[in-house]
């Protein structure tokens, strides 16, 4: 690929770039942040971008190399979703509440990516505190679909995937609780990877829902993912759900074979409102795998139709719970001339949140009431024990499930903003992988009416090496993931 | 399910959230909606399962020693709230 524009390269082609001193790393990064600058007014998928800071990391990291100094990511930009803290930048999560805040501290994620040698562009722009599927409900507007911007990216991590398509830089951070990693990934064709739960620090990323919500990775290809996971992954004693586990070397494991891997088809993801045309491209990818010499099984997950509903009671209840915390004392907005203590509470918090974030705060707050608490928080709590049970079943007879990552291609801004059920019934496929804490990506599998449709793989617990293994080995075989939309700008 | 404005109101405060009217009529009836989904939840047979609170079985909490590992960084962290005064935060008199 030498020669080709920096743009079109991918984060291992960049890196290998780099290092072979084809460019420099300020030079990437003036190049990438004209292009984020000169595409935001199209597809507004950025809420800062940090040129001044980005150039000074550049350099840092051109001098790191020029001493001997340097990693396999030394130099590589990126942008981050603006969930994560980022010392000294804004970091709004996407709402009004957190317009001016200023975060006083790196995340674990962002401070990994930094100690490797990566360069902040800026912070992508996402649904308010991930809650949404479209990103419709970012106070700095919607982000809009590369591919076609009637239409919308996906969400919670809109920002990161428009980013990424629309080749304005490599790869984004992103975080997935029922499918904010995946959905976006598969409506404007990128890969995206939402790893087990606990694999990767949740420290210093804002919190939706603490036993839900993990740290992933945008990018083009499985391999791109697998570099930054790399970076990203392994334990963190400031997050009490990080697992201390190995990780594993996931760029040496991509050469895995699938000859031999059992895949298990989902019924139940069949025959549930899948669009037809989105039906017909999965079926083409199965058959890549049957080419590859991986056996196809029917898998049933007899109660994974109860994710929407379970994720709608233990969301929204950890959410009320985490949400609290925005109070208009000590960080965030506070509403004007508070006639007391309860008014400075009740007005910071429903000027400074936004229609779906109270609507899910008070969702949370009903199910968690005085008499609803067993009829709603635990019965969801056990049914979520049932669709885990599923997926242990299903994983003791194959290697990896695979199905649809959404039922439909990206539709219009505006078609499901009135009835917040519609728009929850994107998450039907997404949401189970969430509940039962496994890791799951989504790779380009094809298009539909010129909109990119996305394969999901799922894991058992800690197989992301073999996730991304078999995403790699898909993404030899053919070129979804190399399409890139037209330039718009 | 049926939601009355008493209801939406009475989660309102609990959550400690103004609403204005308007927003209070269109939450009565998502809300309504959200909940009649979740109402499929009734058709699970759960008798005898243990409620799932952490998706990966058999992890307990981690425990660190009682030390101090914090330095005091108040007067960075303060510069992030809306009103601060000889390093305190400040609100609405409480008591009279």
């Amino acid at each position: 690929m030498t020669g080709a524009p920096l743009h079109e390269r991918g984060v291992a082609e960049l890196a290998h770039g780099l290092a072979q001193r084809e460019f420099s790393s300020v030079e990437l990064t003036r190049h990438l942040l004209g292009r984020l600058e000169a595409a935001q007014p199209a597809l507004n998928a950025m809420v800062s971008i940090t040129g001044e800071s980005a150039l000074a990391a550049a350099a840092s990291a051109d001098g790191a190399r020029a001493a001997g100094r340097s990693g396999p990511l030394t130099g590589v930009p990126l942008v981050h979703k603006d969930i994560f803290c980022t010392e000294g930048v804004r970091t709004t999560c996407g709402s009004r509440m957190l317009d001016n805040f200023v975060s006083p501290y790196d995340a674990t994620v962002v401070a990994r990516l930094k100690a490797a040698g990566t360069v902040m562009l800026g912070k992508a722009n996402m649904d308010e505190f991930a809650m949404g599927s479209s990103n419709e409900t970012s106070f700095y507007g919607p982000v809009r679909n590369p591919w076609n911007p009637a239409m919308v990216p996906g969400g919670s991590s809109g920002g990161s995937a428009a980013a990424v398509a629309a080749r304005l830089a490599p790869a984004a951070t992103a975080t997935d609780t029922g499918g904010s990693i995946r959905q976006p990934a598969a409506l404007t064709g990128v890969t995206g990877l939402k790893p087990t739960y606990g694999r990767v620090s949740r420290y210093g990323m804002i919190a939706f829902a603490s036993s839900l919500d993990q740290a992933g990775v945008i990018a083009r290809s499985a391999e791109d993912c697998a570099l930054l996971l790399a970076a990203m992954a392994g334990f963190d004693p400031r997050d009490s759900t990080s697992v201390d586990q190995p990780v594993p070397d996931y760029a040496a494991a991509l050469a895995t074979p699938c000859a031999g891997l059992r895949l298990g088809i989902v019924r139940e993801f069949f025959d549930q409102g899948l669009d037809a045309e989105n039906e017909r491209q999965l079926r083409a990818a199965f058959a890549v795998y049957e080419k590859l010499g991986a056996t196809l099984v029917d898998v049933s997950l007899p109660n994974v139709g109860l994710s929407v509903p379970t994720y709608y009671v233990v969301a929204p209840a950890e959410c009320s719970s985490n949400l609290a915390r925005f109070d208009g004392v000590r960080f965030g907005y506070r509403c004007a001339k508070p006639k007391d203590l309860l008014d400075l509470y009740q007005r910071s918090r429903g000027e400074g949140f936004g229609a779906e974030v109270k609507r899910r705060i008070m969702t949370g707050t009903y199910v968690l009431s005085a008499g609803y608490y067993d009829a709603y928080y635990l019965k969801a709590q056990r049914v979520r024990q049932l669709i885990s049970a599923d997926f242990a079943r299903a994983f003791a007879d194959v290697d990896l499930l695979v199905g649809p990552t959404s039922p439909t291609p990206a539709f219009e801004l505006g078609a499901k903003t009135t009835d917040p059920v519609t728009m929850y019934l994107n998450d039907i496929y997404t949401i189970g992988a969430n509940l039962a804490g496994v890791p799951a990506l989504s790779i380009p599998c094809g298009f539909v009416n010129a909109l990119p449709v996305g394969l999901q793989l799922i894991g058992p617990h800690f197989s992301e090496a073999k996730l991304l293994a078999a995403a790699h080995a898909f993404q030899r075989e053919t070129d979804w993931h190399h399409r890139a939309p037209a330039e718009r700008h | 399910m049926t939601l009355k404005r008493t209801d939406i109101e009475n989660v309102s405060r609990l959550a400690r959230l103004a609403l204005r009217e308007d927003e209070v009529a269109g939450y009565v009836e998502t809300l309504g909606n959200i909940l009649d989904m979740v109402g499929q939840l009734e058709r699970a047979d759960t008798a005898g399962i243990e409620p799932m609170a952490h998706p990966l079985a058999g992890l307990s909490q981690r425990l660190r020693a009682d030390e101090v590992t914090e330095t005091d960084r108040h007067a960075l962290y303060q510069q992030n709230a809306p009103q601060v005064e000889a390093g305190l935060y400040i609100v609405p008199k409480v008591i009279e």
